[in-house]
């Protein structure tokens, strides 16, 4: 689902590939990130970065995604230089910027809580940056007009700023930080604060005007979904260090250990205790996998399932039976008891049957679709 | 108009009820405001328009002569006395409470910084010394400025002061006595305002290109100008009539408005002048009171700054 969504935006709004190419090649040195080696402690015993090397592509959407206390915030604020990070070396754009003050970096940031500035107007929140820039009045007038106009907030740029709904904070955060049109554009869970409905809406929003602008965007969120939806890719982080690093689909078909399995919402993780070619003797039962890999661990996605009535036979056909089911509509979510041990199952409403609670089912997956992880 | 004779009587009897309950809440902090104040104060107008009596006491007729007298005017002609004297008050106000911002402002910062509990014993140690009698206190320092003393003969020796003179009694020693004095009255209300100071805010401006200095200006001093406020409230009016400290520490040339008014009504000397001298001070804290309101509105951008 999370494909069609990304897949959709892009077509509407991506430049033609030839203009992106283009764009690509004359800012990728001024807007490519890459860290080496970072490292950050609070206090003695507090370990929030423990060595993270990564490159950040130009243009790309990049999210930083891990548990709270994870060090993804702390990464961001590295990047924006409000953290200095104990060792390891931050290059922009080819720059070293490791030592450089915040306010020398051509990166702005929108935060958690957005930070606007209460005393000031909209439009002076909005012209605040490109006053300390020293950029002339009359093209700050002109900038300043041009980004209201683009976030479609134009007639509130006279309003005090708690005036506003959050929403319309949100926006003025963002454009705020777009307005300097900096390098890099870091985003600390700006969405975080809004209810369900704006969010899924200001996602859309958000990643349209990446594509449309080509801005290398450094997004941080806890919410896998999210992640998803947004991102070209998406490096997932546990006690300040990388676990993976990739595209979505990557990340969450094949993630690397039993974390980000878990992290992305994997919950079907079994223990191989046998192997002999492509059979793995799982508590499950016995499997055959293809192109698995040899990790320790077998993860079985949920919608890669399919539920027959009764019993039946054949490659990968689990006898089971039905523990609860919860209707979703567009589908629904079995939990199943195989002997000994649970699976979840996610079927797709195509309007036939969907088993009953205490049904007996057989369970089947195709090879191809089994992974294996380390722990 | 045909139902006006039957809602009017609801609403009259919920007036009624409402104003009862009106009287009880409000009535004991009424009488206390009237007998203390607006009584002592009407009392003190008066005074103040009556004329002087053989022992400094108020009689009738009543004229303008203490304003008179205030203003300069006594029986050689004019004598700019009093205008110093109102001057100088002004200026020690001004000075020591510009001070007392210096001061306080890095004290309360640094407090705010220090770890959750080390915070309550620190301003604790700001507080602590106000436990003894102002008077004691002045004295202290009358000790460590007098001829002679370490302090003083510092200042001698890098030539700051005539030889012998001391540091006291003096225009500086009463500054210095006034912002010792009123120090935690600033440093407290800062301090609150340092508490809750929005540091994303700060972050927002570094991060939009401000450097540090202009960060302070546009994201710290705006969320702290209402503590300031307060603080300079709590600093310049009590400074402003101030007569411990001035008595103590500025000898004649040192003296304030307080120390007028003071001398006025002990001593037997003239309560009409006095009660005038009062009513300058009431009128001066007014105006006072008044610019500081405009000065915060406009720096708060139009916020509303209580004080």
């Amino acid at each position: 689902m999370s494909d069609t969504i990304t897949a959709a935006v892009t077509d509407k709004t991506a430049p033609t590939p030839a203009a992106r190419a283009a764009h690509d090649a004359s800012t990728r040195e001024a807007s490519a990130i890459a860290m080496q080696g970072l490292h950050k402690r609070f206090g003695r015993d507090t370990v929030a970065l423990a060595g993270v090397d990564l490159a950040i592509r130009a243009g790309e959407f990049f999210t930083l995604l891990g548990p709270s206390g994870c060090g993804k915030t702390t990464l961001l604020r590295i990047l924006a230089g409000l953290e200095e990070a104990d060792d390891g070396r931050l290059l922009i754009g080819g720059r070293d910027v490791t030592d450089v003050p915040p306010h020398r970096r051509s990166v702005n940031t929108v935060f958690q809580s957005y930070a606007l500035f209460p005393h000031l107007s909209v439009r002076e929140n909005l012209d605040f940056g490109l006053k300390m820039r020293g950029v002339a009045p009359a093209e700050r007038k002109a900038r300043v007009a041009r980004i209201a106009e683009f976030i479609q907030l134009g007639d509130l740029v006279e309003r005090r700023v708690d005036q506003l709904s959050g929403g319309q904070r949100q926006r003025i955060a963002l454009a705020r930080a777009l307005v300097c049109e900096p390098d890099v554009l870091l985003l600390d869970e700006p969405l975080s604060a809004l209810d369900a409905g704006l969010r899924s809406q200001l996602q859309v929003e958000l990643l349209r005007v990446q594509k449309r602008l080509g801005m290398t965007f450094v997004f941080v969120t806890h919410d896998q979904d999210e992640a998803m939806v947004m991102s070209d890719r998406i490096a997932v982080l546990n006690g300040g260090l990388i676990q993976q690093v990739g595209p979505p689909r990557e990340v969450y078909e094949h993630p690397v250990n039993a974390f980000v399995a878990r992290f992305m919402g994997h919950d079907n993780l079994y223990p191989v205790t046998g192997r002999c070619g492509d059979r793995l003797t799982t508590p499950l039962g016995e499997l055959t996998a293809e192109a698995a890999g040899s990790g320790a661990l077998l993860l079985i996605r949920p919608e890669t399932l399919d539920l027959l009535p009764g019993d039946g036979a054949g490659t990968n056909h689990l006898p089971a039976r039905v523990v609860e089911r919860l209707y979703r509509g567009s589908h629904a979510e079995y939990r199943l008891a195989v002997g000994e041990s649970t699976l979840q199952a996610t079927v797709n409403n195509r309007g036939r049957h969907l088993p009953e609670v205490g049904d007996r089912v057989t369970v089947t997956v195709a090879p191809e679709d089994l992974v294996t992880l380390s722990e | 108009m045909s139902y006006s004779g039957v809602i009017p009587t609801a609403r009259s009897r919920a007036m009624v009820r409402e104003a009862r309950h009106l009287l009880f809440t409000v009535a004991p902090g009424a009488t206390w405001i009237v007998i203390f104040l607006v009584l002592p104060s009407a009392y003190l107008m008066a005074v103040a328009f009556m004329t002087n009596g053989p022992y400094g006491l108020p009689e009738m007729p009543l004229s303008l002569e203490s304003f008179r007298r205030l203003a300069g005017f006594g029986f050689l002609g004019w004598s700019p006395g009093n205008l110093y004297t109102l001057l100088r008050s002004l200026w020690q106000t001004l000075v020591s409470t510009g001070l007392v911002v210096l001061v306080a402002y890095p004290i309360a910062y640094y407090i705010s910084t220090c770890r959750a509990k080390w915070r309550p014993i620190m301003l604790l140690l700001v507080v602590v010394p106000s436990w003894t009698n102002q008077v004691i206190r002045t004295f202290g320092w009358m000790n460590l400025l007098a001829p002679g003393t370490p302090l003083s003969s510092l200042a001698e020796s890098l030539g700051l002061i005539a030889p012998n003179m001391g540091l006291y009694p003096s225009n500086f020693a009463v500054t210095l006595g006034l912002v010792y004095n009123f120090l935690p009255f600033m440093v407290l209300p800062l301090y609150a305002a340092f508490e809750k100071l929005d540091t994303a805010q700060v972050e927002a401006a570094q991060d939009l290109y401000a450097s540090p200095l202009r960060a302070f200006w546009h994201a710290v001093f705006p969320q702290t100008l209402p503590g300031l406020l307060a603080g300079i409230v709590l600093v310049a009016i009590p400074a402003f009539g101030m007569y411990v400290i001035p008595e103590l520490l500025g000898g004649g040339k040192g003296m304030m408005l307080g120390n007028l008014v003071a001398n006025q009504f002990s001593g037997g000397a003239n309560w009409p002048l006095g009660a005038a001298g009062a009513i300058l001070m009431l009128i001066a804290t007014f105006v006072g009171l008044f610019a500081m309101r405009r000065i915060g509105k406009r720096l708060g951008g139009g916020e509303e700054v209580v004080i």
